[in-house]
């Protein structure tokens, strides 16, 4: 415990590397495409527009919170997909990086921690440039701003220990265990479906079955992404005794997630 | 005091078996620990026990061949890999030219992979900038230096990554055969940098194939054998013993592959009876010549031109023909001093040594050698009969013993034929290709072989002679 501690002192030390290279992610990412940034708010958008159609428009949304307006349930679904956008290729990316970058582990001296952190922020600062259009579809399809709103910095916190834990987790296993890269695809997709994204929780055959309840409490994701419906959707207070158990439970995963990276470490030059 | 201190390291790789590296995330829990799941099958002691000190301004040379742990041991100093055993103290900033570029962006810009690689060489921003001009500058890169990484050439990559990495300023430079693939100009003026280092009193941590160089710049030498070090001491006297190291091993990798080859040759010789027919065709060839080409009297000079079309057709495949009237049973190269030997200098002698029987009394043999270059050219030939020798009588075993003063063959592997024949050609014994040694110095020079030449000049022309020779000349 104290070591890792030590560790993330040390790592402040790193944070102009940190920087550099989420700011080298983010202009090698788009560089060569023509529409540049637009693309990252462009898939989340696509993806909910898909969604819209499928969910809003042919299987018609059944939830009272809707009303019967499609608009607003694709607004509903901006909600959760931008965030777990950030949340799922954070991970996917996690996977890859260290051996994406194996040559700069064996070559050079620097805490290869780095590698997850910059791939979590730099999908953050994703996060973030989409933000601004999920808040005008907001104005857009006429729901009103409330200082719920404040909530949002909380809640994105949250999310942001829980994925750099479950990267940091994720992209040192898989040094070991290259399977995991593959599993990781589908466990995302079972996750997704498993998290009150495409449905609200309030839909009626969640909020007759126990069972779902309780399955869907345990997921942790499924109070970060209230956390943002809340804040911003429904405009009410989140289930705030929920989400700082889910903080704990992020704390938890980080502290896990840094301690196998650290038993690991030694391992990656070789291994990468 | 010491820059870099080195105790008692020792580094075991872990090699992880196929069935290992395919283990499941599954089977390991399965199994319970995970950790101890990542236990490896096998290990590979890449350092044992090394230690040493590198005082402070020193420029110490590590050579070694391949494998023998040089470049973990760089590793091991520069903090990116832990030793398994042992500990290593450094006093100072280290900057390690372990691989330049390691961590360029292809799709950036230089300029931006400037700014990055110096932050994780351990620079910080404002350090970058003030050093950035000159960083471009010394990579000659002003004009691409915006253009993005993967549109540079390899030179240009690599140009960019050691200037990046000279001008961190360490205190102590770690560099790892980086000068190998420079260019012709670029090479010297990294050379310079690092001389520049030395003046500078920095510590220079130099690890090199290029033994020349190493001899030069370093103060001190550590030979590192299979993960040891054999000795540390004074360049020449270190990098001497490495190379004594290195042909003692050539030697015994020869006397192997040409017994195996005298195996073979043996082996096909007797299975194969396409041999004996090609050995009677050439007789009969020999027969006729004569009679074509009256005028000329040395049936030497034939079978040798007969022998040069022959090479281009058949590449000189090791053969072994004749009915061995007399045998030519063993083959030994030796120096002057009477040892078996097969890596020569140039400037020693060489004795041929062939012992033969005969298996009757015969009164018509010639003995004779060549001597052909790796590219199959022939460089050098004779016979007793050339030399005007008159055959008496041959019966029983005996030695015939071929003696070159000095070999004056520039560096290469050479192959070697000895014969026995009757004098117009008839072949006895003949071995061809059975026998090659190895040339090997310090001389540069280029053809065929090594003249014996000096060189002097008038007093106007200044020229200064290599320091060996001084050396020489004082010790003389």
């Amino acid at each position: 415990m104290l070591k890792i501690i030590d560790n993330l002192k040390n790592l402040y030390r790193y944070r102009v590397l940190i920087q550099s290279l989420v700011l080298r992610e983010l202009k090698a990412r788009y560089r060569g495409t023509i529409l540049g940034f637009v693309w990252s708010f462009f898939n989340p958008l696509l993806l909910m527009i898909v969604y819209t159609i499928v969910f809003g428009f042919i299987i018609k949304p059944r939830d009272p919170s809707f009303g019967s307006s499609p608009w607003h349930y694709a607004l509903y679904l901006f909600c959760g997909v931008l965030p777990w956008t950030w949340f799922s290729s954070s991970s996917l990316e996690s996977a890859n990086v260290l051996m994406i970058h194996g040559n700069l582990i064996k070559k050079i001296l620097f805490p290869a921690e780095v590698l997850p952190i910059v791939v979590v922020t730099s999908n953050f600062v994703h996060f973030i440039f989409g933000l601004p259009i999920l808040l005008f579809f907001v104005l857009i399809f006429g729901k009103p701003f409330t200082l719920y709103l404040f909530f949002l910095p909380l809640v994105i916190f949250v999310q942001y220990v829980f994925t750099l834990g479950f990267g940091l987790l994720i992209s040192s296993l898989t040094v070991h265990f290259r399977d995991i890269k593959d599993i990781l695809a589908n466990l995302l997709t079972f996750w997704f479906f498993a998290t009150p994204i495409v449905y609200p929780m309030t839909f009626e055959t969640i909020a007759k079955s126990k069972a779902l309840k309780v399955f869907l409490n345990l997921n942790p994701m499924t109070h970060i992404m209230q956390g943002y419906q809340y804040s911003v959707f429904y405009g009410r207070l989140l289930p705030w005794k929920k989400l700082s158990v889910t903080f704990v439970v992020a704390l938890i995963l980080f502290f896990i997630g840094y301690y196998v990276f650290d038993r690991l470490r030694d391992s990656f030059p070789e291994e990468v | 005091m010491y820059a870099i201190e080195v105790n008692n390291v020792t580094r075991i790789y872990q090699k992880y078996s196929a069935r290992h590296r395919f283990q499941t995330f599954k089977s390991a829990l399965l199994k319970g620990d995970l950790f101890r799941a990542l236990k490896p099958d096998e290990l590979v002691t890449a350092l044992d026990g090394v230690s040493f000190q590198v005082r402070k301004g020193e420029t110490f040379g590590i050579i070694g061949e391949n494998g023998s742990g040089k470049s973990t041991l760089l590793k091991i100093i520069a903090g990116i890999t832990k030793p398994t055993s042992g500990s290593v103290k450094t006093d100072g900033k280290i900057s390690a030219l372990i691989e330049l570029g390691a961590g360029f962006h292809p799709e950036i810009s230089g300029r931006e992979n400037i700014f990055i690689n110096g932050i994780m060489l351990g620079l910080s921003k404002k350090e970058i900038q003030d050093k950035f001009n000159e960083i471009v500058r010394f990579a000659e890169l002003e004009d691409f230096i915006d253009a993005p990484v993967k549109t540079y050439s390899s030179g240009m990559y690599m140009r960019l990554g050691f200037s990046i990495a000279i001008n961190v300023n360490p205190d102590i430079l770690l560099v790892d055969e980086v000068l190998a693939v420079g260019d012709a100009a670029f090479v010297p003026k990294c050379l310079d940098r690092i001389d520049d280092f030395r003046r500078r009193r920095k510590t220079i941590l130099f690890v090199s194939h290029d033994l020349a160089t190493v001899k030069k710049i370093c103060d001190r030498v550590a030979w590192l054998k299979a993960g040891k070090i054999m000795t540390i001491g004074d360049p020449s006297r270190v990098v001497d013993a490495y190379l004594q190291d290195v042909v003692e091993r050539q030697e015994r990798e020869f006397e192997r592959r040409q017994a195996e080859l005298r195996r073979q040759v043996e082996i096909r010789s007797k299975e194969e009876p396409e041999v004996e027919i090609k050995d009677e065709r050439k007789e009969v060839f020999i027969e006729v010549r004569p009679e074509e080409m009256r005028q000329e009297k040395e049936t030497f000079e034939r079978s040798e031109k007969d022998r040069e079309v022959e090479a281009k057709e058949d590449e000189r495949r090791e053969k072994r023909w004749g009915k061995r009237e007399i045998e030519i049973t063993r083959v030994t190269l030796k120096n002057l001093q009477g040892q078996a030997k097969h890596v020569f200098s140039p400037d020693e002698g060489m004795i041929i040594e062939m012992e033969v029987v005969a298996y009757s009394r015969i009164e018509d043999f010639v003995f004779g050698i060549g001597i052909f270059n790796s590219q199959g050219l022939y460089v050098y030939g004779t016979n007793t009969h050339l030399e005007d020798y008159t055959p008496i009588s041959i019966e029983g075993e005996g030695k015939v013993i071929c003696r070159i003063d000095k070999l004056n063959l520039i560096n290469g592997t050479y192959y070697l034929d000895v014969a026995t024949h009757k004098r117009d050609g008839y072949p006895y014994d003949y071995h061809r290709n059975l026998y090659s040694f190895l040339v090997t110095s310090t001389y540069r020079d280029e053809g065929i072989t090594r003249l014996c030449h000096t060189w002097e000049t008038t007093p106007n022309i200044k020229l200064k002679p290599p320091e060996k020779m001084i050396k020489n000349n004082q010790l003389a």
